[in-house]
């Protein structure tokens, strides 16, 4: 018996233990951060490899975690979906360049209700999040959606448990449509949440929406294409209401006012535009400026730059927006400008 | 010449045998150095939490990290209150388990059975998350918790804790959730104490015409009522650290509620959410410290439970 229990005391001990291990491979490139752009940089990485012979390895461990790990230089780049600002940056000595434009959607679960068929305005949606709209059957609701039957239930609202940049592009919208949101909660990763459940990454909130009857949430656009979630329609800035689709991305994407200078901070929510969804929202990519190893940091900008050439078609295949051929080659100059090998020349060529 | 020999084996054993001697002591006393490091640097990293909140940290309800204000106050209520219960429904639950693998269960079921009930014990936890999530949440929330609203909920007292709108996660799904991994531990440790029971004395009792119920109640429960509350200890340490398997269930929001039927956080889920993801010195050393409070928590209780159990092998040794 003294045995078992001991074993069992061992086993508990252990299991408190919190273990934490950065990836390094030794060859290929490694790269961590955002989960929002994951599903598109596996396919980059698979076709890139079948070219060049090139692994590279990702880890979507969250852009908070990207930031870190690159800070702390244990991967070759970190990917994050909340752009760092040009003080950031220069903090970390680090450059920064977008990759590919997403939209998020807010997705419900009420009996009968068909995807893209409800229709939210950009306040309401806040004054869920804020708890103060509680039933589905609410005037302000019905009043832009006649024709749907909406349940007298009450809504369960769902968000992310975990830091998230998805989370930062969805809260940056509501601080930006709601003056109540901006003063109480705010535009963050991560966010003191006034009412409902938290679900672990895009998956989490996924299944918790369909799990719960009545039930609303936000993920990024390909999660809920492949989940068969029913997404919303948004009013946007122009009083409109918009489908969420890789055209409506594009309009909202057309807006941004890229400059290299400042690191490429650019936020797309909440954009002019007729057409425009108004929850969209660039990924970018970090670099260190003046990298340690110089050779895998030209095998970086390598991978990004054959993706730029190459990889349009199977970011739209995922309804990604992949950037314009302008903004690419001001990404290409900046690469020039900014990352320098220790003799001060530039890596890229 | 041949004791020469002798002699220089003689040293040579000495020497391995010093060296063997010290490896061993090595990998003890290793044991414990990792142990205090452990703890070292839990505190080095809680420092700026524990600098910038002070005591006030364990009775704040804050948890705001666009502010950067944190408190520990929800998550140790949610670690608290699950664990309680999972130990509600485990104690009698298991109580029953051992009562029949000793004394009802017909022999050949025996083996059997004890198996099944320590097979539970090596399901992994993220397993019953899933299930918890899929399978037990949806049923629950369709069928138990409207009647518990209807029924429950009206009542007096008893009443705000189980009203509230049934969705099938919380706080109480977490607790049955525990409930069900805790079991096979509390249920084997009190089937191997009830086992120790020296026959004569359980032979004498019914020999005097006491029923099954009598014996188990005036004979062997003060007998090994120590170490049954050793593994009542042991599963208690096991349900504080569980994470997977609440992370899953619990809801996962820092929202303090009276009723059982709402979402809520426990401190190994939150450290499991947040941990990557915490961008700013407070906000991961608020976390660490949340780890830290575990660590005293379950140290304190492990503790609690090793010694009852020493106690349980003195009385043992006095009775033969």
């Amino acid at each position: 018996m003294n045995s078992k229990l001991k074993q069992l005391i061992i086993g508990i001990t252990a299991a408190t233990a919190v273990a934490y291990a950065g990836a390094s491979l030794a060859t290929g490139i490694t790269g961590a951060g955002a989960t929002f752009p994951y599903p598109v940089y596996a396919k980059w990485a698979e076709a890139y490899k079948a070219q060049s012979g090139v692994e590279m390895n990702y880890q979507s461990i969250g852009s908070g975690g990207g930031i870190k790990q690159i800070q702390a230089k244990t991967v070759d780049f970190g990917a994050t979906d909340a752009p760092l600002n040009p003080n950031e940056l220069a903090l970390g000595g680090l450059a920064q360049f977008p990759t590919v434009v997403g939209g998020v959607v807010p997705v419900i679960n009420i009996a009968g209700v068909t995807p893209g068929q409800l229709k939210l305005d950009s306040k309401v949606l806040a004054d869920i999040y804020l708890g103060k709209i509680t039933k589905w059957n609410d005037p302000r609701i019905v009043a832009d959606n006649a024709g749907v039957t909406l349940p007298d239930e009450a809504i369960t609202v769902v968000h992310r448990a975990d830091g998230s940049g998805t989370t930062f592009i969805f809260t940056t919208y509501l601080s930006q449509v709601s003056l109540d949101w901006k003063r109480s909660v705010g535009g963050d990763k991560a966010v003191a949440w006034p009412v409902g459940f938290g679900g672990k990454g895009n998956e989490g909130v996924a299944s918790y929406v369909q799990r719960l009857k009545n039930s609303i949430g936000y993920v990024e656009y390909a999660y809920a294409l492949q989940n068969k979630m029913t997404y919303t329609q948004l009013k946007n800035r122009e009083g409109l209401f918009v489908q969420p689709d890789s055209s409506t991305f594009k309009a909202a994407a057309a807006n941004a006012k890229w400059d290299k200078d400042n690191g490429f901070y650019e936020i797309l929510t909440n954009e002019p535009g007729k057409d425009s969804w108004p929850i969209t929202g660039a990924t970018f990519i970090l670099v260190h400026k003046s990298p340690e190893k110089v050779e895998s940091a030209k095998e970086v900008l390598k991978f990004f730059d054959w993706a730029y050439t190459n990889g349009d078609k199977l970011a739209s295949d995922l309804d990604y927006v992949p950037l314009p051929a302008n903004v690419v080659t001001m990404i290409r100059d900046a690469w020039k400008a900014q990352i320098k090998d220790a003799a001060n020349k530039a890596i890229w060529k | 010449m041949p004791m020469f020999s002798n002699e220089a084996r003689h040293k040579q054993q000495a020497v391995f045998d010093l060296l063997f001697r010290n490896l061993t002591r090595v990998s003890a006393f290793g044991v414990l150095a990792l142990l205090a490091a452990i703890i070292a640097s839990l505190v080095v990293g809680s420092m700026p939490a524990i600098h910038a909140f002070g005591f006030g940290f364990l009775t704040s309800s804050d948890w705001d990290p666009v502010n950067d204000k944190f408190g520990a106050l929800i998550p140790i209520i949610g670690t608290l209150i699950t664990s309680g219960i999972a130990l509600i429904i485990a104690i009698p639950v298991s109580f029953g388990i051992a009562i029949f693998l000793t004394e009802l269960s017909p022999r050949i079921l025996r083996r059997p059975l004890g198996i099944a009930v320590e097979l539970l014990a090596g399901i992994p936890s993220i397993i019953y998350g899933m299930w918890g999530l899929f399978v037990f949440a949806p049923l629950f929330g369709d069928y138990v918790e409207p009647w518990l609203n209807k029924h429950v909920g009206t009542m007096p007292y008893l009443g705000p804790f189980f009203s509230g709108p049934p969705m099938g996660i919380g706080m109480l799904t977490a607790g049955i959730i525990l409930a069900i991994m805790v079991i096979p531990f509390i249920a084997s440790v009190m089937r191997d104490v009830f086992d120790v029971v020296p026959t004569l004395l359980k032979e004498s009792a019914y020999g005097l015409g006491a029923t099954t119920w009598e014996v188990m109640w005036n004979v062997v429960l003060p007998y090994t009522k120590v170490g049954v509350a050793g593994g009542i200890m042991l599963g208690l340490g096991r349900a504080l650290g569980e994470t997977m398997a609440i992370t899953f269930v619990i809801g996962n929001a820092h929202e303090l509620s009276q009723s059982l039927l709402m979402p809520g956080n426990s401190i190994s889920s939150a450290l499991a959410n947040e941990f990557t993801e915490a961008v700013g010195d407070l906000y991961t050393s608020s976390l660490i410290e949340l780890g830290l409070i575990l660590f005293f928590i379950t140290f304190v209780v492990l503790s609690i439970a090793r010694y009852m159990l020493y106690k349980l092998g003195q009385r043992e040794g006095q009775a033969a």
